[in-house]
C-alpha cells in the first residue's frame, strides 16, 4: 500500500498543480500568496494584472496565479481558467457589504465550463477583524448549501496572523491527491 | 536577440533565412502553444522570435490577434526561464500599442522591476513604462522614483530613459521626478549621468530661465561622462542661439570654448563643431575649434579625420580664411583610401584654395567620382557651384566637368542639383550663359526626371530669348513637343510662347509652332497653345508683357474665392484685381535649407528659416467660421506670426496673431487656461486702443475649461492718418473665475468673480502692413525704374546702424524688421556694401518699393533707404518706421 501511494505520489510529482486564487480587491489574495511561498507578510498594493509563484508544500509543488479582485481586471479572470486543478476564493469576512457581490462572482466564475472539473477551497479571510462574519455565516451568505457536483470545503482563515491556511492546504492537497 | 542574430548570420551563409517563410496565421496557431502547463521555453522563445520578426517586417496584426497573442504570451510568466522571460519584455513592447488591456502585466513587471534578479530589472522598467498611460503612471510613480535612483547603473537608466518617453503623454507626472533626477546626475556610471541630465533638460527645456541655472551649475560641477558633456554643450549652444547677441563675454561660450581642451576626443570634437556651428561667430572665435579639427586630420582614426574634414568643409563656406591654414593636412588627405574623406578634403581646398589650384584639384576628383555614393556627388557639385561664383573665369573647366556629371548615372536629387548649379553659374555669370544652356539642352534631351525637365524648360523660356541666337534652342524645345509626355508638353509650349514675346523675328514662326501644338490629344497643353497663341497673334505689347512674359502674382486661392464671391453675390462693381493678396512668398534659402533637423531633438546644427507657407489664405477660412467676423469689408491682406503675450509656463497663456485687413486690424487672442481648478467666463482681451485707431467689436471666449485653447477678437479701424498706424496697445486680460473641482471640471458655485490679468503690449509695426511680394532682381528694377515718373513719390533718408559687426548682420536685421523678400540676396558678407531690394504691397493694394543701399563704415554700417510708392503717406511712413 506504502508503495502504490509512493507511487502516486512521483506520479503527482512530476506535475504541477495549478491553482488560481480568486476574489473581490483587498480579499487578502496577494497576502495568502506570499504567505504560502515565502511564509511570511508582505506589504501589498492592489494587484493591477497578476501574481504567479511557485508554491511548496509538504513536497507537493503548486504553480499559484494570484489574479487581481479589482472590478477592472475581473473580466480578465477567464483568460487564465483553463487548465486549472483548483480555486482558491478568498471573502473578506469583514466586508458584509460586499459579500453579496462576492457571491455573483464566485457564482459565475463556476459556470465556466473549464473549471467544471476544479476543487474548490473558500477561505473566510481576515478572521482576525472585528465583527467579521464568522465561518458558518460566510457558508450562508455566498449559499454554498446549493453547490453540487463540486468537492469544495470551507475554512476560516487570518493571513495577517497565518490562522487557518495549513488545515486549508492540507485539505486541497489530500483532495488533489484523492481525484487521481 | 544577440543570439538570434547570430543566427540568422550562420543561416545566410548556409544560404537562407529560416524566417523568410513565416506565414502570420500558422506563427499565431502556434502561439497557443504558451498557453499549456508547463511551459517549454525551448518550444516559446522561438515562436516569440518569430512572432517579433514578423512585426518588424511590418506584418499588421489585427487587434483580436494581438490580444489574443498577448494574453497567451502572459502565461509565459510562471517559467522562471530568464531567456524566455527577456523574450517576454520584448513581446510586450512590441505588442503593446497593438493589443488591448496590457496593463494586466502591470503588477507582474513592477515586481519583476523592483525584484532581486538585476538581470530582469531594466528590460521589465522599459516593458512597463511601454504599457503605462498617463493615467496609469501614478501607481507605479513610487517604483520609477526609486528606479532613477538605483544603484545598479542599467536600471538607473532604463528609468531615466523610459521617463523620458513617458514624458510625451504624462509630462506632469515626470515633471515631479526632478529631484531623483537630480540626485541620479551625480552618478558615476556616464550613461547615467548622461540620461538624467537629457531628462532634466527635457523636464525644463520650456523654462529659459530654469534651463540657464542647470547649465551654470552643471558647467562648474566638472561631469564625468563625456557624453553628458556632449549634451551640455548642445544644450548651451541652444541658449546661445536664443539669446542672440554677442558671444563675447558669455559663460556659456567660455564653457563651449573650454571643452576645447577636454580629454576626450568626443567631447573636444562636439567642442569644435558647436563652435564653428555657432552664428555670429568671428573669426577669431572659431579659430580655436579650427585648430582642434586640424589636429583631428592627422589622427590615425578615420572616424576623427572622417568628422574633422566633413566639419571644416562646412566652415569654409562661413568662413573661408581660416580653414586656409589647415590646406597643408587636407592636402594630405587627398589621397586617403576612405574616399568620402578624400571627396570632403578636395571639396574644402576648392572652397579656399587659389584659382591656381582648381585644375589639379579637379583632375583629382575625376578620378574617382564614379567611386562615390550620390551623397558625395553633391557634395562635389556643391563645391563646385561655390567655385564657380568664386572664380567665373574657370567657367569652362568646371562646365564641362559638370556636363559630364549629368551625363552620367545618378538620382533625382544628385542631377536637380548639378542643374541648379548650371542654372546658378548662369544667372552669375552672362559669359557661361550660353554654354550652359547648351548644356541644359543637351540634358533634357535624355532626361528621366519630370519635374526637372520642366525646370530647364522655363528657364530656356526666360533665358533663351535674351541670347545672341534665339533661334537654336527652338528646335530642343519644340523635340519636347513631340517627343514628351503631356506635362513636359505643356511646359515646352510656354517656351516657345516666351520666344514668340520677346523675339519679334522669330513670331511667325512660334506662331506656326503653336498652330500645330493646338492639335494636341492633352486639355492642357492645348489650352496653353490657344491661349497663348491668340494672345501673340494680337502683338500688343503691353498685353504680352504682362500676360506672357511677367504674369500677374496673385494668391490664387484668395483669387478664387473672390473670384466666386464676385459671382455669387452679383455686385455690380468691376472687379478689382488688387484687392487680392500677392502670392505668397516661399524662401529659397541655398543649399543649406535642404538640412532638415528633426523636431524634438537637441541638434548641434543652427536652425535654418522654414519658409512661411501660404497662412492667409487658411485664417481667411477660419475667420469666416467666426460670427461677427464676415462683416468686414475687404479680403484678409495679411497675417502675422503669433506673439507671446504672456511667459510661457504661467496660469495663463495668451498668443496674439495680427490680422490686416485693407482698412481694419483684427487682433486674434488665442488663449489657454492652465489652472486646473479653474473655469473661466466671458474671457476678453481689453485693449488701450492709441489715437486714431476705433475699436469696432470685441468677440468674447464664452467659456475657457482648463486646458482648452480658444480665441476672443478684437477688430479695430485702422486711422485716417497714416503716420498714427505704427504703435503700441496696453492689453490686458479680464474674464470671470469659478473655481471648480480639478477632476471633473464643474464648478463649485454659480457665481463667479471679476479678474484680470495684465498682459504685454500689443506693438504694430508696419511689417504689419506690408505683404512680402516676389521679384527676381531685374524685375525689380524695371519696376523700379517705372517708379520714376511722377505718378510715384519717393522718400529717401539715410541712417547710421551702430553696434552691426557686419553687412550680414545689417541685412538681416533690416530685412527681418520690415519681414519682406529680399531679391537677390547672395554672397552678403563678402562685400563692403550692398544694395537690397525690398518689394512689397501695402494693404490696400498699394505696390511698394524699398531700396536700401547698405556700406560698412567706421562705427558700424551706413544705410541709403528709399522708398517709392504711389502714395506719398505710405513711403513717408515706412521711412520714418526704419528710423
Amino acid at each position: 500500500m506504502g508503495g502504490l501511494f509512493s507511487y502516486f505520489r512521483n506520479l503527482l510529482g512530476s506535475r504541477e498543480m495549478r491553482i488560481l486564487i480568486l476574489g473581490l480587491d483587498g480579499a487578502g489574495k496577494t497576502t495568502i500568496l506570499y504567505r504560502l511561498q515565502v511564509g511570511e507578510v508582505v506589504t501589498t498594493i492592489p494587484t493591477i494584472g497578476f501574481n504567479v509563484e511557485q508554491v511548496t508544500y509538504k513536497n507537493l509543488k503548486f504553480q499559484v496565479w494570484d489574479l487581481g479582485g479589482q472590478t477592472s481586471i475581473r473580466p480578465y479572470w477567464r483568460c487564465y481558467y483553463s487548465n486549472t486543478d483548483a480555486i482558491i476564493y478568498v471573502v473578506d469576512s469583514a466586508d458584509k457589504d460586499r459579500i453579496g457581490i462576492s457571491k455573483d462572482e464566485l457564482y459565475y466564475m463556476l459556470k465556466e465550463e473549464e473549471l467544471q472539473g476544479a476543487i474548490l477551497v473558500v477561505l473566510a479571510n481576515k478572521q482576525d477583524m472585528e465583527g467579521c462574519l464568522s465561518v458558518a455565516e460566510v457558508h450562508q451568505a455566498l449559499g454554498l448549501d446549493a453547490l453540487k457536483n463540486r468537492t469544495f470545503q470551507i475554512f476560516k482563515t487570518s493571513a495577517v496572523k497565518g490562522d487557518g491556511l495549513d488545515p486549508a492546504m492540507d485539505w486541497l492537497s489530500n483532495a488533489l491527491q484523492n481525484r487521481k | 536577440m544577440a543570439p538570434v542574430s547570430k543566427r540568422d548570420k550562420k543561416e545566410e551563409e548556409e544560404g537562407g533565412n529560416i524566417f523568410q517563410n513565416l506565414d502570420k496565421t500558422s506563427v499565431l496557431q502556434d502561439a497557443r502553444t504558451f498557453n499549456d502547463t508547463p511551459v517549454n521555453p525551448r518550444k516559446c522563445t522561438p515562436i516569440l522570435t518569430k512572432i517579433l520578426y514578423l512585426l518588424n517586417q511590418g506584418e499588421q496584426l489585427g487587434t483580436t490577434e494581438a490580444t489574443e497573442a498577448f494574453f497567451a504570451m502572459t502565461k509565459l510568466f510562471q517559467s522562471k526561464n530568464a531567456v524566455l522571460r527577456r523574450m517576454v519584455y520584448l513581446g510586450i513592447k512590441e505588442l503593446s500599442t497593438l493589443a488591448e488591456d496590457v496593463i494586466i502585466v502591470t503588477s507582474s513587471l513592477t515586481k519583476d522591476m523592483t525584484g532581486k534578479e538585476d538581470l530582469y530589472r531594466a528590460a521589465a522598467i522599459r516593458a512597463l513604462c511601454s504599457i503605462t498611460d498617463a493615467t496609469m503612471l501614478q501607481t507605479i510613480e513610487r517604483y520609477m522614483k526609486q528606479a532613477i535612483v538605483d544603484k545598479n547603473p542599467s536600471v538607473a537608466s532604463a528609468a531615466l530613459v523610459s521617463s523620458l518617453h513617458m514624458s510625451k503623454t504624462a509630462g506632469d507626472v515626470v515633471k515631479r521626478w526632478v529631484n531623483e533626477a537630480q540626485e541620479a546626475i551625480n552618478s558615476d556610471n556616464v550613461m547615467v549621468q548622461y540620461h538624467a541630465l537629457g531628462l532634466l533638460y527635457h523636464i525644463r527645456k520650456t523654462d529659459r530661465l530654469a534651463v540657464n541655472k542647470l547649465v551654470a551649475k552643471l558647467t562648474r560641477m566638472n561631469l564625468k561622462s563625456p557624453f553628458a558633456v556632449c549634451m551640455l554643450i548642445r544644450i548651451a549652444c541652444k541658449q546661445l542661439e536664443k539669446d542672440g547677441g554677442d558671444y563675447a563675454d558669455s559663460p556659456l561660450f567660455d564653457f563651449v570654448e573650454s571643452c576645447l581642451r577636454h580629454k576626450s576626443e568626443t567631447v573636444t570634437y562636439e567642442a569644435a563643431a558647436a563652435l564653428v556651428n555657432l552664428r555670429n561667430t568671428t573669426a577669431r572665435q572659431v579659430a580655436p575649434a579650427v585648430s582642434v579639427l586640424q589636429l583631428f586630420c592627422s589622427s590615425s582614426k578615420p572616424v576623427l579625420r572622417f568628422a574633422a574634414v566633413r566639419t571644416l568643409n562646412k566652415v569654409a563656406t562661413t568662413h573661408p580664411p581660416v580653414v586656409t591654414s589647415c590646406n597643408f593636412d587636407l592636402e594630405n588627405l587627398i589621397t586617403d583610401s576612405n574616399r568620402s574623406i578624400a571627396t570632403l578634403a578636395i571639396t574644402t581646398l576648392l572652397k579656399t584654395g587659389a584659382e591656381s589650384a582648381v585644375d589639379r584639384l579637379m583632375k583629382q576628383i575625376a578620378s574617382f567620382v564614379s567611386e562615390i555614393s550620390d551623397e558625395f556627388k553633391i557634395v562635389v557639385v556643391q563645391a563646385i557651384r561655390a567655385l564657380c561664383l568664386k572664380f567665373p573665369r574657370k567657367h569652362s573647366t568646371l562646365m564641362t566637368f559638370l556636363s559630364a556629371m549629368l551625363r552620367d548615372e545618378g538620382g533625382l536629387e544628385y542631377k536637380a542639383s548639378i542643374a541648379d548649379t548650371i542654372i546658378t553659374i548662369i544667372e552669375d555669370n552672362p559669359e557661361a550663359k550660353e554654354i550652359g544652356l547648351a548644356h541644359l539642352c543637351e540634358f533634357i534631351e535624355d532626361c528621366e526626371h519630370v519635374s526637372l525637365a520642366v525646370r530647364i524648360l522655363h528657364l530656356l523660356g526666360k533665358e533663351g530669348p535674351k541670347t545672341i541666337q534665339p533661334s537654336r534652342y527652338i528646335r530642343f524645345i519644340y523635340n519636347r513637343v513631340i517627343l514628351e509626355i503631356a506635362v513636359i508638353r505643356a511646359a515646352a509650349v510656354s517656351a516657345l510662347a516666351q520666344f514668340g514675346a520677346l523675339c519679334p523675328d522669330l513670331l511667325p514662326n512660334i506662331l506656326v509652332l503653336l498652330a500645330r501644338c493646338q492639335m494636341d490629344t492633352d486639355d492642357e497643353v492645348r489650352d496653353r497653345a490657344t491661349y497663348y497663341y491668340h494672345l501673340l497673334k494680337l502683338q500688343e505689347k503691353g498685353l504680352i508683357f504682362n500676360y506672357i512674359v511677367d504674369p500677374m502674382q496673385v494668391c490664387l486661392v484668395s483669387l478664387e474665392k473672390s473670384l466666386a464671391q464676385q459671382v455669387h453675390d452679383k455686385v455690380p462693381t468691376k472687379f478689382d484685381l488688387k484687392s487680392v493678396p500677392p502670392a505668397p512668398v516661399v524662401s529659397t534659402t541655398e543649399d543649406t535649407a535642404k538640412e532638415t533637423i528633426p523636431e524634438g531633438s537637441i541638434s548641434s546644427a543652427p536652425n535654418r528659416i522654414v519658409p512661411v507657407q501660404s497662412t492667409v489664405s487658411s485664417y481667411a477660412e477660419k475667420l469666416q467660421g467666426v460670427p461677427g467676423l464676415q462683416s468686414i469689408p475687404g479680403t484678409l491682406f495679411h497675417v502675422s506670426e503669433p506673439i507671446e503675450l504672456t511667459e510661457s509656463e504661467t496660469e495663463y497663456v495668451v498668443t496674439c496673431t495680427k490680422l490686416t485687413y485693407p482698412h481694419h486690424l483684427v487682433l486674434q487672442f488665442e488663449c489657454k487656461n492652465t489652472l486646473s481648478d479653474q473655469l473661466l467666463e466671458n474671457v476678453r482681451v481689453q485693449i488701450e486702443a492709441s489715437e486714431g485707431y476705433r475699436i469696432v467689436k470685441e468677440i468674447p471666449i464664452p467659456k475657457l475649461p482648463y486646458n482648452e485653447t480658444h480665441c476672443a477678437y478684437v477688430v479695430l479701424q485702422f486711422p485716417e492718418q497714416l503716420s498714427l498706424t505704427v504703435t503700441n496697445f496696453g492689453a490686458t486680460l479680464r474674464f470671470i473665475v469659478k473655481d471648480c473641482d480639478p477632476s471633473t471640471g464643474i464648478p463649485d458655485a454659480d457665481d463667479g468673480y471679476d479678474d484680470d490679468y495684465m498682459l504685454e503690449d500689443v506693438e504694430i509695426s508696419i511689417s504689419d502692413q506690408i505683404e512680402k511680394v516676389s521679384m527676381d532682381r531685374e524685375a525689380f528694377d524695371r519696376a523700379w525704374e517705372a517708379a520714376s515718373d511722377e505718378d510715384f513719390t519717393e522718400s529717401e533718408d539715410t541712417f547710421n546702424l551702430p553696434g552691426m559687426s557686419g553687412l550680414e548682420q545689417a541685412v538681416t536685421k533690416v530685412v527681418k524688421f520690415l519681414a519682406l523678400e529680399p531679391t537677390g540676396l547672395t554672397k552678403v558678407s563678402e562685400r563692403s556694401s550692398f544694395t537690397l531690394c525690398l518689394p512689397g504691397m501695402f494693404r490696400g493694394g498699394v505696390e511698394v518699393l524699398i531700396r536700401a543701399k547698405l556700406a560698412v563704415a567706421n562705427n558700424g554700417v551706413s544705410m541709403q533707404f528709399t522708398v517709392r510708392s504711389a502714395h506719398s503717406d505710405i513711403a513717408e511712413l515706412i521711412c520714418a518706421a526704419v528710423g
